[in-house]
């Protein structure tokens, strides 16, 4: 009789569903999956030390190359562990601002996860619905911010500016004639609020049209049902978070158990798997598709009536507006040292975790009372969870190893940082 | 200081009484700080204990104290900080750990209490070369296959020692000496305790 051997796999780092650059070492019993050793860092870039090297305000804009799907939400961790740092207000407005781009923001990351998996598992469709109603997500970030993706909206103290007032349009062409646009731009002829207030009316729909191609389609239950089981225990022993520890039957969302901002005034509920497999996951998201729309939908009600400033006034963090700075010497003075020196965070630290759309995004702050940061250490969600792969992966056979991958929902940009 | 930072203060002086070196209280934080012969049995009451009941790692990183701050070069270098989350209670605790020695830091491993504290102490491990004794694999994990050094330590320099290029002569990729100059474009400045306060000048 010959001898057996296991056989040893290379996944990755070129594998399409290997969502970026995970590269993984597979030890196969046949087909079955006996250990899976994930090597990661082929997308290290020293976000932390580089953030040692800046000012306090530079490194917010690396923050959104960490989780580049979900860039508010990355953030916002970092702003608030900075306020925290100062001990300093932050005004109301912006933070029902903060909160309504923070959903929009997990809408967007639900979307393309959503495609993606579906991609991964065979599920072609999706990607093309999901990706039509990220367009209108990305328009709104582009409002406000300038960009589609690497926002750079929130600041220490607040948001950059208020929201605006209209929206871009689409533009006739030689391609495209004023009859064939105008219905592009129905809804974007007033501010960027009734824009938005005509996508949540729309979403809660499309969100049904998805459910009707996943949720009880066969061979989507069939991919997904009793794979990569993770029990309540395990998921605690694991360091899960978000929808990776909901999944498991573990009714933990720091929205509602530690809320910061304006989440204790909002109305929204928070779903709970049963199993813990792929599927009650997959059943956990889209559920938090329709409660962040919901919550999307009071923050656009609050702000149209609610009209305030959007930036702390505290000129020793934020700078001033232009036209003081332009007449005034003690508005120059502070927009001179805001501009070459930057804040003085006092010494101290702290870590301030949000509930970010893949689980707790957590920023640990040490100052040593600089201009810059001292230590700066990204708890990346997508980290921990994918630290679970070869608990997770063991026992499947290799084409459960990419539904896995897909139900962890990890982004190489904050598990490389 | 709120009622449920005072208990948990209280629960941890009752259970570790004089293991702790130090607890602290800020912004809203509690911070104790153990030596690392306690740590393990610290680290393990600490899950255990039902009034305490940190049943979650949340993060546990290492930190280079070397310039830290205007008088920079006292006390050890090297520490673990680990982030503690009690589902159960709702409530969150920072332990931090310093390496007795700075040319071989060690402290001991956790994976065994909570295993997502794994990655977490290859990542100081590569970073900071912070080792664990009782860690089951300890290899690096985020810096490339073959780095040397420590990237992350203050000594480090932000650029790197070694730059990677394709060679046409050689025909393939080689590594050679950094080609780029340092450069600080904003200064680090630490202002002294009395900067601006006018009624000190």
């Amino acid at each position: 009789m010959p001898e057996l051997r296991n056989f040893t796999l290379n996944f990755g780092p070129q594998h399409p569903a290997a969502h970026g650059v995970l590269r993984m070492v597979l030890e196969l019993d046949g087909e079955v999956v006996v250990r899976a050793d994930p090597h990661i860092g082929l997308l290290h870039r020293a976000t932390e030390k580089l953030a040692e090297t800046r000012t306090w305000i530079q490194s917010v804009p690396y923050m959104d190359r960490l989780d580049y799907m979900s860039m508010m939400c990355n953030e916002h961790a970092y702003c608030m562990a900075i306020e925290r740092l100062l001990q300093i207000e932050v005004p109301i407005r912006a933070q029902y601002i903060r909160v309504m781009f923070d959903e929009i923001t997990r809408i967007l990351n639900h979307l393309l996860w959503v495609g993606c998996h579906g991609l991964d598992v065979g599920a072609m469709t999706m990607v093309l619905y999901a990706f039509r109603e990220r367009e209108d997500l990305v328009d709104a970030y582009e409002a406000v911010s300038g960009a589609r993706m690497h926002a750079a909206y929130y600041r220490p103290g607040g948001v950059y500016r208020d929201l605006p007032d209209r929206m871009s349009q689409y533009q006739e062409s030689k391609w495209k004639s004023a009859a064939q646009i105008r219905p592009f731009n129905a809804a974007r002829s007033g501010s960027l609020l009734d824009f938005l207030d005509d996508f949540v009316s729309r979403f809660p729909k499309l969100l049904d049209e998805y459910e009707t191609l996943l949720t009880d389609n066969r061979i989507w239950k069939q991919r997904l049902v009793d794979v990569g089981i993770v029990t309540p225990e395990r998921a605690l022993q694991r360091g899960f978070s978000g929808p990776m520890l909901r999944g498991s039957g573990i009714a933990w969302d720091l929205r509602k158990k530690q809320p910061y901002e304006v989440y204790d005034r909002l109305d929204f509920d928070i779903p709970v798997g049963v199993t813990g497999d792929s599927y009650d996951r997959y059943l956990v998201r889209m559920e938090e598709m329709r409660q962040s729309n919901r919550i999307v939908k009071q923050c656009i009600d609050w702000l149209r009536q609610n009209p305030g400033p959007v930036m702390s006034d505290n000129h020793k963090v934020a700078p001033p507006d232009r036209e003081a700075m332009k007449s005034n010497m003690e508005e120059l003075i502070h927009h001179f040292k805001l501009c070459t020196e930057g804040i003085h965070v006092p010494e101290g630290e702290v870590y301030s975790g949000v509930e970010h759309p893949k689980g707790e995004f957590g920023v640990y702050l040490v100052s040593d009372g600089a201009n810059k940061p001292y230590r700066l250490k990204i708890r990346a969600p997508g980290y921990v969870h994918l630290s679970a792969m070869n608990e997770m992966a063991r026992g499947h056979m290799l084409a459960d190893v990419v539904t896995i991958i897909g139900s962890q929902d990890i982004v190489f940009g904050e598990i490389d940082r | 200081m709120s009622a449920t930072l005072e208990a948990l203060c209280q629960n941890l002086q009752e259970h570790l009484g004089d293991r702790l070196k130090s607890i602290k209280v800020a912004l809203g934080e509690v911070t104790i700080e153990v030596a690392v012969p306690d740590y393990l049995h610290v680290m393990q009451t600490l899950r255990d204990q039902p009034e305490l009941a940190f049943d979650e790692l949340v993060d546990l990183c290492g930190v280079d104290y070397s310039t830290y701050g205007h008088e920079p070069g006292e006390g050890p270098r090297f520490a673990a900080v680990t982030h503690l989350l009690s589902v159960a209670t709702n409530r969150r605790l920072r332990v931090r750990c310093f390496a007795s020695a700075d040319d071989f830091p060690a402290v001991p491993s956790v994976t065994a209490i909570w295993n997502s504290a794994d990655w977490f102490e290859r990542e100081a491990f590569d970073l900071y070369g912070i080792v664990f004794p009782g860690h089951e694999d300890l290899r690096r994990i985020l810096t490339d296959y073959g780095f040397i050094g420590h990237p992350f330590r203050k000594d480090f320099p932000i650029s790197g020692h070694v730059e990677m290029r394709y060679d046409p002569e050689q025909q393939r990729v080689i590594y050679q000496p950094v080609t780029i100059e340092p450069r600080e474009i904003t200064p680090r400045i630490v202002r002294e305790a009395t900067y601006g306060d006018a009624d000190n000048a």
